[in-house]
């Protein structure tokens, strides 16, 4: 049982961080303007970025580690 | 054949997974055809308002001093009646937006239905007629009419809506097969040097579970929104009907009293709410004999909960403040969430990167099975030529 929960939350982890930061934004433009809609950027923002940023071809820093880790 | 080719499952039962994985693969391929198709008509329609001004499409309220006067709702039906001689009254909406210009429906009768019935604006002070075109034809109607019921009327609206509870599956199966495949991997690993499939296969995982949370919101609301049709003729038998009921045998109406004064009436047992919309008496949306001014929130919250006041259209008695039942408030909350016009542009424009990167998601997916089949098919006929 152990090792899949560890596995679990390895892998759920920072979904599960974007999956709260996605659910605020999209609930708090319903309570109120200004602030309320720059949190709804903000949660709603960060999947978009880390979407577009896996589209993106990899910058050199993050193949010079790669190339570290082999 | 899970479509998929999973070699290293031992945590979760690797017949587990192929039976997440076949849900996965069917309930998609499924669907993937409707959403693309939601996902791209859905896609200017997130701007629909943009296009409608810069095609000229919005009509033009004429700047008047600010305290000009208002004509009563009477005098604008009239105008409105002017305006298209042979039709009647269907609907007043107002809008924050415009305060100056009252939303106008009307058709040959008030029970036609929404898609023959004509739309345009009446300027509040004057009367004066403004077209609103794109609200009655050409490209963005037709793109709405794609994204409501591909023209197919109830059962369009249905089929999408049996299409966005797949994408709900789909997207739930999908979450679950997503430890399986990252259980070695880092958080937002794209191989990029080992093949174009396993890059693929990557992104997929990665734009899947982070767009998640909205993917789900607008399927949901997506679905709720598509079975409108349903929980207005529910609200209609639970609700309308009950409080129409010593109307049932009352002869029809030949003459409606004015209008003049619905949002007084309505505002006095409704303190603290605005109106959204007025239904003149034979649509769905009020009775043969009421007038029903639907009363919206004064909190940002609340604004999206319609409280509807039933006038008699002879009397102008109140004859019920309606209770909202809980469908027609989730109907009334799923608007904003499924429409993504409740943040201002930047929320549009993060709509539609959303959007377009769930149809990367859906032509990926489509991507990943072929090439799986395409592998999987030497193997096949290799182990048939032996046998």
């Amino acid at each position: 049982m152990k090792p899949r929960q560890s596995n679990f939350w390895k892998v759920f982890s920072t979904p599960i961080v974007i999956a709260l930061f996605s659910a605020a934004g999209l609930f708090a433009a319903l309570l109120g303007d200004g602030v309320w809609d720059s949190l709804s950027w903000l949660g709603l923002g960060i999947p978009a970025a880390v979407a577009l940023r896996g589209l993106l071809p990899p910058c050199r820093s993050e193949l010079a580690r790669d190339g570290r880790q082999r | 054949m899970d479509g998929f080719g999973f070699s290293e499952g031992h945590e979760m039962k690797s017949k587990t997974i192929r039976r997440w994985s076949a849900v996965h693969t069917w309930t998609s391929l499924v669907c993937t055809v409707f959403l693309l198709l939601l996902a791209l008509t859905g896609l200017p329609l997130i701007f629909h308002h943009e296009i409608d001004h810069l095609l000229g499409n919005a009509p033009e309220v004429k700047a008047m001093p600010a305290d000009t006067p208002h004509l009563n709702l009477q005098q604008l039906a009239e105008a409105a009646e002017r305006h298209r001689p042979g039709e009647v009254m269907q609907y007043f909406g107002f809008e924050d937006d415009e305060p100056n210009a009252v939303l106008t429906i009307m058709a040959a009768t008030a029970g036609t239905e929404p898609n023959s019935s004509h739309t345009f604006m009446l300027d509040a002070r004057t009367g004066e007629a403004l077209e609103t075109p794109s609200a009655n034809g050409g490209f963005m109607l037709t793109m709405l009419r794609l994204h409501v019921d591909m023209f197919a009327g109830l059962s369009g609206k249905l089929l999408l809506a049996l299409m966005g509870v797949l994408f709900v599956v789909a997207i739930v199966s999908g979450t679950v097969l997503y430890l399986p495949f990252m259980r070695r991997l880092k958080f937002a690993t794209v191989r990029q040097d080992k093949s174009t499939r396993l890059r693929w296969l990557d992104l997929h995982n990665l734009i899947g579970v982070v767009t998640l949370t909205w993917a789900l919101v607008v399927g949901v609301t997506g679905v709720v929104s598509a079975s409108a049709d349903l929980i207005i003729a529910a609200w209609r038998n639970d609700s309308l009907s009950a409080m129409v009921a010593p109307y049932r045998d009352a002869p029809p109406l030949t003459q409606l009293a004015p209008a003049t004064r619905l949002l007084d009436i309505a505002e006095e047992v409704a303190p603290g709410m605005q109106a959204d919309f007025i239904a003149f008496p034979g649509t769905r949306f009020s009775s043969e004999h009421h007038y029903a001014v639907f009363m919206k929130g004064s909190t940002h919250l609340t604004s999206h909960l319609l409280t509807p006041v039933l006038i008699d259209a002879s009397t102008l008695q109140v004859t019920a403040v309606a209770e909202r039942p809980w469908y027609m408030d989730a109907m009334g909350m799923s608007q904003p969430l499924h429409f993504g016009d409740y943040g201002g542009m930047p929320m549009k424009i993060l709509w539609a990167t959303l959007d377009v990167l769930t149809i990367i998601v859906l032509g990926s997916g489509v991507y990943l099975w072929v090439v799986r089949r395409k592998a999987a098919r030497p193997v096949l006929e290799k182990a048939e030529s032996v046998a």
